[in-house]
């Protein structure tokens, strides 16, 4: 797929909760293609400590008004600079960058999409994807607690939402992977994106069960391109770089599983 | 339009501006942000004899205006390079450069007499200095008599151009340049990255998994600009001057203290199309101050 070098105008700065905003930025011209599970790399404009770009995953492309989403979670300088964007400021923005995820064989798949944290931006728009293809998705995402829970108005426009909270504000007390649904293990397909741990834990799951499953990484990157070598991860094949042969593996090549 | 030639030993570059080694990986990447015969040179990734795997994550760290990296020579070895990667970047309308890097000199010698009868490679960057791999490397790049021995033995078995890729890891890199000029290095090009580290005090351990790397980036410029000047002026054959360089204007200073061509690296992360607006830079800036020839520039700094 051909990358491209963009400016974006900020169109709108929702600022979801305390830690969260998402970015909605759009071209004068129509935007490239791009596959759920790509990224972008954002160029923090300005100070010393924000010098290279942030690897971005693309939240959801919104073909009718020409918008592509970005959930930021405010973590350093570089996303706190990004949730300070207002409208008509300019992003520079290299795109679409990494793989997709694997598409379902049969249009009668059980599906979980598990995301946690800022974990849930690729999910949102893979989860649009597979609905507008006719497949269903059953939305598991986790938090702390239940302002930690984000779009969800936006998840349920798209298949069945279930949410665990870990102080039990929102859904079911506990962790995602500790959800009720999990019980009866006859999903055919996970996706999962979020905190290492959580996609550590339901790798394990799935391989327990022999369930297809794949997780999207977000390794520190300078390039994103796939000529620093930075961001690899250690899978059966050896090093392989995170923003091109990523960031979605089947966790079966992770070395990192169980 | 001025005359960007540039002589660098035995090989003419349309421009004074390449690439550097383990930035621009084969230049394939970058195919789709630029015309790369737009640009002077490529200096592809390091390439060792064997495959090797590199260092294990992290290998990064993010530094005030700059960057540490511990990649450590992650490649797929010389015959792979020689059999699956030449083949589809030797058409290149620009000079190709293949950055070699042994553990022994036997191995860079076996590495340069296979690259050597690569018809279009024209010359080599002989890697001495890279910091991030445990045994040899740097530790060619940081001895007067180590650097010596592993140049004069690679100059016997390869007959194009040969660049030496010097570490600003010494006391005095001048010494260092004139022994490998000494040894029949057609040119040499300076700085590796700085031996560097990085901490995360909350979690008390180390960034990077090899804890010490290298850093690059413009915090870097100004001890490569004054290395690039000390070499310059202290050697007869071509200086390739590169740390830093962003912009132009930062090409131009190298040229100014005496670097024939430069070469741009981290730059490339941030915007993978600057070594074209440098190429297009440097040329407006010689049309605008009179200058016929880029060769004019180079060494002109007025003290």
């Amino acid at each position: 797929m051909k990358k491209f070098i963009l400016d974006l105008t900020v169109v709108d700065n929702v600022r979801l909760n305390y830690q969260y905003v998402l970015l909605k930025l759009t071209h004068s011209e129509k935007l490239p293609p791009v596959l759920p599970g790509q990224f972008a790399e954002v160029r923090v404009d300005g100070s010393p400590e924000t010098f290279l770009r942030r690897p971005i995953s693309i939240n959801f492309i919104d073909t009718l008004r020409n918008e592509l989403w970005l959930l930021i979670q405010v973590v350093g300088a570089g996303t706190r600079q990004l949730a300070s964007l207002r409208q008509g400021d300019m992003l520079n923005m290299i795109f679409p960058l990494g793989n997709t995820f694997t598409v379902p064989a049969v249009k009668n798949a059980k599906i979980a999409l598990i995301g946690g944290g800022v974990g849930v931006a690729p999910l949102l728009m893979y989860g649009e994807w597979l609905y507008r293809k006719g497949f269903e998705c059953n939305f598991m995402i986790g938090a702390r607690s239940r302002e930690d829970l984000l779009q969800l108005d936006e998840f349920s426009k798209y298949g069945h939402v279930f949410t665990t909270t870990e102080d039990g504000t929102h859904g079911e007390k506990g962790y995602i992977t500790q959800h009720s649904l999990l019980n009866t293990p006859d999903f055919d397909y996970i996706f999962t994106c979020g905190p290492t741990p959580m996609m550590k834990a339901v790798s394990r799951y799935a391989q327990e069960n022999g369930i297809f499953c794949e997780a999207s990484l977000e390794n520190t990157m300078a390039c994103g391109i796939g000529s620093c070598l930075c961001c690899v991860t250690d899978t059966t094949e050896g090093n392989l770089c995170v923003c091109t042969e990523g960031p979605i593996f089947n966790v079966t090549k992770l070395k990192w599983q169980i | 339009m001025a005359d960007l030639t540039t002589q660098l030993g035995r090989v003419q570059l349309k421009n004074p501006v390449m690439t550097a080694s383990g930035t621009f990986g084969y230049g394939t990447e970058f195919l789709d942000f630029m015309d790369l015969s737009r640009i002077g040179g490529i200096i592809v990734k390091g390439t060792t004899l064997r495959e090797r795997q590199g260092n294990p994550y992290p290998r990064m760290a993010e530094t005030p205006s700059g960057m540490l990296n511990a990649v450590g020579l992650q490649n797929k070895g010389t015959q792979y390079f020689i059999e699956h990667i030449y083949p589809d970047i030797k058409d290149y309308d620009t000079s190709i450069f293949v950055n070699v890097s042994g553990s022994s000199i036997e191995e860079y010698v076996e590495i340069a007499e296979k690259i050597n009868e690569l018809d279009k490679i024209p010359g080599i960057e002989l890697n001495i200095s890279c910091p991030n791999v445990k045994e040899g490397g740097m530790a060619f790049g940081v001895s007067c008599p180590l650097a010596s021995e592993v140049v004069k033995a690679v100059r016997k078995v390869y007959h194009k151009e040969l660049m030496v890729k010097l570490s600003p890891n010494v006391t005095d890199v001048a010494e260092i340049a004139r022994a490998v000029e000494y040894e029949g290095a057609d040119s040499v090009s300076l700085i590796n990255t700085l031996l560097g580290m990085a901490v995360n005090a909350k979690t008390r351990k180390p960034v990077l998994s090899t804890i010490t790397g290298g850093l690059s980036g413009p915090a870097v410029k100004p001890i490569a600009l004054r290395m690039v000047w000390q070499v310059a002026n202290a050697v007869k054959i071509p200086v390739v001057g590169l740390g830093g360089i962003m912009n132009a204007n930062d090409a131009i200073e190298f040229m100014l203290v005496g670097a024939s061509a430069v070469q741009i690296g981290t730059a490339s992360f941030i915007d993978p199309a600057i070594s074209v607006k440098i190429v297009e830079g440097i040329n407006a800036y010689l049309d605008e101050n009179g200058f016929v020839s880029a060769r004019e520039i180079v060494g002109a700094m007025e003290v």
